[in-house]
């Protein structure tokens, strides 16, 4: 009887079971959707719109790649590849047209009292030093810097593959190693200078004046020390322009150093490249006047020395000072006894 | 021609990492370096989801746009590749990349980077196929043997879908009404500028 009992029950479970799945199975069949397992969980468009970057949890060991999308890339590629080319075009070239016409209108420079075989030193083998330290690690930090840029539109084309990877991975490297000797010249031409390039009153006078450079007769003399207002306005320009590369490059230079995101280094290469075309096109116009665009002022920095009457025309201040300090060879400048 | 694509179901996966680990032990990818990897949003919160993620092969690739060597080539299957003997390790595809996939080893002082390596759809690289260089540099080529991806083909979940773009949607789409939910195909608005409706 018992056994009867417990069959009966055994029997009317499975049946009632099956009964409630044969109700249920046609209610599932009619609402496909009835439940969404993820319905809590984020969705794409609103985590783009939210942070404008897809960020989560990796467990493998870099980190940064727990960034799953990060669409500011975009950007940065229409910066790189459109917006820069124009900036760089636009100012080194029309450097280079402004200086032609520059010295098809006016020339060179022209000491107007002719030489006078006299000579003084304007700078000291340690202000040559630095300043060719300088001058030679940025004309190849320039050139390298510019290759990444427009290398592959100027260069690529006639070098070929091969050949163009080979030279700018050098190029890369000299880069990388000669910007090192950029910055300790720059910090040294810093301390050397700056006590002469602060700002005087003569400044004023000479900015007025254009310093001469638009008088075709070569009559105008402005007065000026050791630096006149120009050069001090390259001094100070140069000096920010620097630290602006310095700091940019550095950063370019140890990717990610202590937690700097990809947005920091996409915004690093901005700053490197805009303020690089920008400096290769000022020192441009400092090349042109310290060769051919200024007679006698090359000599300034090949052996140091300056004629003279050229010194009394440029700077006439210091060229006074250096006189009364008896700094001038050749003796024919002393004083009578 | 098929133009391929990469489509990870983001409501399957389960951050197992097989798609991860399958892609490192195929093409024998060196320490440190991952070519796949599972990231993982709200990790232990309500709503955490992950997906799996490597190279998208976008179109009009942002990272072939940037290279200042051009090594990038796009192959008829519309799979992204590059050249590591013509790359110079400048790290910009890193920058340009939505998705983070160029993987650079450490070689040298400074933050020097030695040449990218990214997801080659395994699809090898420039080299002749199944040469023992083009092993060497990029891995296996299963495309070439006619093969799928691996880390599709090892998904646990198989919510990581790699093939013809039309294919893998259609079988996303299916998926979508037959259970009556899907977060979209995460990564394809950036990566190819469509969606698919779900």
């Amino acid at each position: 009887m018992a056994k009867l009992v417990a069959q009966m029950r055994l029997i009317a479970g499975a049946l009632a079971l099956a009964f409630i799945v044969a109700i249920s199975a046609p209610v599932s069949a009619q609402q496909p959707g009835m439940i969404n397992p993820t319905a809590d969980a984020v969705k794409e468009q609103q985590l783009l719109q939210q942070l404008k970057t897809i960020q989560g949890r990796v467990t493998i060991p870099d980190e940064k790649s727990g960034v799953l999308v990060h669409p500011a890339g975009r950007e940065w590629r229409q910066f790189h590849t459109v917006t820069l080319k124009w900036i760089g075009a636009i100012s080194i070239i029309g450097m280079l047209v402004v200086l032609v016409l520059f010295y098809l209108w006016r020339g060179p420079m022209r000491v107007k009292s002719g030489y006078s075989g006299i000579n003084i030193l304007r700078f000291d083998v340690l202000e040559r030093f630095v300043h060719w330290l300088t001058a030679i690690t940025f004309v190849i930090l320039g050139i390298t810097g510019l290759n990444i840029s427009f290398g592959r539109v100027l260069l690529l084309p006639w070098m070929g593959p091969e050949a163009f990877s080979a030279w700018s991975e050098w190029a890369k490297y000299s880069h990388n190693f000669l910007s090192f000797g950029f910055t300790l010249g720059v910090v040294l031409m810093f301390v050397m200078w700056i006590g002469r390039n602060l700002p005087t009153a003569v400044d004023v006078e000479w900015l007025k004046q254009g310093g001469g450079m638009f008088d075709p007769t070569n009559s105008t003399h402005s007065p000026a020390y050791k630096f006149n207002a120009g050069q001090k306005i390259l001094f100070w320009i140069i000096m920010v322009s620097s630290a602006a590369m310095i700091i940019s490059g550095f950063m370019l230079m140890f990717p990610f150093y202590s937690g700097l995101t990809v947005g920091n280094m996409e915004l690093a290469e901005i700053f490197h490249a805009v303020v690089g075309v920008l400096f290769v096109a000022l020192i441009l116009g400092h090349i042109y006047l310290g060769s051919i665009g200024m007679e006698g002022a090359f000599g300034a920095m090949a052996d140091g020395n300056v004629d003279l009457n050229w010194a009394k025309e440029h700077h006439s201040l210091w060229a006074k000072e250096e006189i009364q300090a008896d700094k001038v060879k050749g003796g024919a400048m002393r004083p009578a006894e | 021609m098929a133009r391929m694509k990469f489509l990870c179901d983001a409501d399957r996966c389960i951050e197992c990492n097989a798609c991860v680990t399958a892609c490192k032990n195929e093409h024998e990818v060196p320490w440190g370096m991952n070519r796949r990897r599972v990231v993982t949003l709200n990790d232990g919160k309500p709503g955490e989801r992950s997906v799996s993620m490597a190279c998208m092969h976008c179109t009009d690739a942002p990272c072939a746009a940037v290279c200042p060597v051009n090594c990038f080539y796009t192959t008829a299957d519309a799979v992204v590749l590059h050249s590591k003997d013509l790359c110079i390790g400048c790290g910009y595809c890193f920058y340009a990349c939505p998705f983070g996939a160029p993987q650079y080893p450490k070689v040298g002082n400074f933050g020097s980077r030695g040449k990218m390596d990214k997801c080659t759809f395994c699809a090898g690289g420039p080299e002749a196929d199944f040469s023992k260089e083009e092993f060497e540099k990029y891995g296996n080529n299963r495309l070439a043997e006619g093969k799928l991806p691996l880390c599709a083909e090892m998904c646990s979940t198989k919510a990581l879908l790699a093939g013809d773009s039309d294919v893998i949607a259609q079988i996303y789409k299916e998926r979508v009404s037959k259970r009556g939910y899907g977060s979209g195909a995460w990564g394809w608005q950036t990566a190819y500028r469509e969606s698919i409706a779900t």
